[in-house]
């Protein structure tokens, strides 16, 4: 006789169902039951006093009312704009937080790649309003320089969008990125500088294949986290940042049209596993096998 | 003589302070099997390292074709190196990885095609070019990785324990193999290693590395019956090693006794006067053993010994004694004729040796009789 009684077949599911109850619960009341919700939303119409019927008016105002339209694909291209510096930019970070630093530096920078993230993402994007206003530190600092005449507006542009999307990612890039550039053999680098290979070559054909589910993961997170952002444009881009989250938050609070809003989150949803799917497809890379090796 | 495909000229590193390689200087003729053995951390792969031009030498000069390689990058040097893990290009498949260098020499695809089929032909996978690595069994990437370098053409290939990792009847398979493979391409071979069996089975010359120096460089044969260094002759081959002071010299012979009084002639190297530690090596295969010691060959002194174990090892198989008075450890190998197959443990049995091939050294610093 074993020591621990065996569990019958009959008993099994049972054990994993319990397992993962908590889980299942997380996801149903969570996840599921809200979308449900948002999507019968998204498809009714108020027709009268608490009276509704099921249209599709909503979404057929946000393809007739170019300004919704157009902040919609703007949002996607500066996502993807954002997704991609923060690749170029992490990506140096990684490699010298994987490869170069040895021991205790590795873990400084990548504490250094941290500290930001101890303070609120409200206070970080204030903190980067206080650098580039107006009267802020960089602008009287161009002025001291004699790089400007009169102390210039930083705020409020697309690049200042830009610049505090990819703050705000970094992180979530370079955490993948270190994993998977940490995973490459050193001696696959030196076997093809030893067969002929140059610094840009080793890059194209082994490290960038190597970390290609570290890439895709991270940009995946970053792109989801700069799409459905709301505090770092509407901070550093004020009236004229155009997000589309800014858009939904106005259909819900200001508006009080909750049908419209729930139709632009459904439209967002879309949007964004419509782009990962297409960065899928052009990576050449499956979602299971990178969520799995992150 | 041709010009050496590889000379070292007093080549040094250091880490730290921790001398790496000490002055190495040596040459390999063209089309030779040039092997380095020595214990881990002897400096071997640091001057294998070297050559290749991932670490640069303090000092001195590494020359290959004749040519000074100081300032030359890896990737410009005529040298291409098999890894000790293979490093293989997992993302690449069996024909990919071999026609990569080709592919960086600009050469177009169908020469590349060409080229890379007929040398996976050459090392016995021919149709294995659309494979991926880790289809592959051990011995078969072994040789994707051998051919992956030899389809460059390089003046020298440098091995970097290749064999290591596999395990002990395809290593068997691989040493066969790999000799075959340097003699079928004519290729120089650069091999390092710290298994003497490989090295004595595959080379022209050894270099016997230690302390980032050559303790001796020669043939395997040189090696093996004519060690220069006490290191030499406990490294290579199976040795039994006594230790003691000498008690008499007699022309080229001395005379060694143990601290606990056993007596032993060897033949002398190197500079011991009477009273100087030293330390004698008898092989395994040059001493008789006999039930009584008047089987013994003549004029040979004889010894006695009990026997404590008999490590039956097909071709090698041995007895390991223990000498009568000291109990001082002493291996001895077995006939094949099957006379001592019924050798038992605490018999008692004679055995001699022939003090001309037993040698001599004096003792090296910090070793204690």
């Amino acid at each position: 006789m074993a020591a621990a009684p065996l569990k019958t077949p009959a008993q099994a599911p049972l054990v994993l169902g319990l397992l993962l109850a908590p889980a299942l619960l997380w996801l149903a009341a969570l996840v599921i039951l809200p979308h449900v919700d948002l999507a019968i939303l998204s498809l009714r119409e108020r027709v009268g006093p608490r009276q509704y019927s099921f249209s599709l008016a909503q979404y057929k105002t946000f393809f007739e009312e170019p300004l919704y339209w157009h902040v919609f694909l703007r949002t996607a291209v500066m996502s993807v704009a954002a997704t991609f510096l923060t690749l170029l930019l992490a990506f140096p970070i990684a490699w010298i937080i994987a490869k170069l630093a040895r021991g205790r530096a590795g873990s400084l920078l990548f504490i250094v790649c941290l500290i930001p993230f101890w303070v609120s993402e409200t206070v970080r994007t204030l903190g980067w309003m206080i650098l580039l206003r107006e009267s802020g530190v960089l602008p009287s600092l161009l002025v001291k320089l004699g790089l400007a005449s009169v102390p210039p507006e930083l705020l409020y542009r697309d690049a200042t969008i830009l610049v505090g999307l990819v703050y705000t990612s970094m992180l979530f890039m370079v955490v993948p990125l270190v994993t998977a550039l940490e995973s490459l053999d050193n001696s696959l680098i030196e076997a093809a500088y030893d067969l002929g290979a140059g610094g840009f070559t080793i890059l194209r054909t082994i490290v960038i294949p190597h970390a290609a589910p570290g890439i895709t993961a991270g940009c995946i997170v970053v792109f989801m986290l700069t799409l459905g952002n709301y505090l770092t444009p509407t901070l550093l881009g004020g009236k004229n940042s155009q997000w589309f989250t800014e858009q939904i938050y106005t259909q819900f609070i200001t508006r009080f049209n909750w049908e419209q809003g729930a139709a632009f989150g459904f439209l967002l949803l879309g949007l964004s596993t419509a782009l990962v799917v297409a960065g899928l497809k052009i990576s050449r890379q499956q979602f299971g096998d990178v969520m799995r090796r992150t | 003589m041709s010009t050496p495909d590889l000379t070292a000229a007093a080549v040094t590193k250091r880490f730290a302070d921790h001398l790496a390689v000490d002055s190495l200087s040596f040459a390999v003729q063209p089309g030779s099997f040039f092997s380095i053995l020595g214990p881990s951390g002897c400096g071997k792969t640091t001057l294998l390292r070297m050559i290749a031009g991932f670490i640069a030498p303090d000092e001195g000069d590494i020359a290959i074709g004749g040519k000074s390689m100081a300032g030359v990058a890896p990737n410009r040097r005529p040298v291409n190196m098999v890894f000790q893990q293979l490093a293989l290009f997992p993302m690449m498949s069996v024909g990919e990885n071999v026609a990569f260098g080709l592919a960086r020499r600009g050469m177009n695809r169908a020469e590349r095609l060409r080229r890379t089929n007929a040398m996976l032909e050459r090392v016995g996978l021919a149709g294995a070019s659309p494979k991926r690595v880790d289809e592959l069994s051990g011995g078969q990437r072994q040789r994707v990785a051998i051919a992956r370098s030899l389809v460059l053409e390089p003046t020298l290939l440098l091995l970097d324990e290749p064999l290591g990792a596999l395990d002990l009847k395809l290593r068997e398979h691989m040493k066969i193999e790999l000799k075959q493979l340097q003699a079928a391409f004519g290729t120089t071979f650069v091999y390092i290693t710290h298994d003497q069996s490989e090295a004595l089975v595959l080379s022209d010359h050894v270099g016997v590395m230690n302390q980032g120096r050559f303790e001796q460089l020669g043939t395997p044969q040189d090696l093996y019956y004519r060690p220069q260094t006490p290191f030499v002759a406990g490294f290579v081959g199976a040795n039994n090693r006594v230790v003691g002071r000498a008690t008499l010299r007699d022309g080229a012979m001395t005379e060694m006794t143990t601290p606990d009084g056993w007596v032993m002639r060897a033949l002398q190297h190197g500079a011991s006067a009477v009273g100087d530690a030293v330390e004698v090596f008898v092989r395994p295969e040059i001493a008789t053993l006999a039930r009584n010691a008047a089987e013994l060959p003549p004029g040979q002194p004889a010894h006695w010994g009990d026997v404590q174990s008999v490590l039956f090892d097909g071709a090698n198989s041995a007895v390991l004694l223990q000498e009568i008075k000291t109990r001082r450890e002493f291996r001895i190998a077995l006939p094949q004729t099957g006379q001592f197959s019924d050798l038992a443990p605490h018999e008692k049995v004679a055995f001699s040796f022939d003090p001309n091939r037993a040698v001599c050294f004096p003792a090296r610093s910090g070793v204690v009789a």
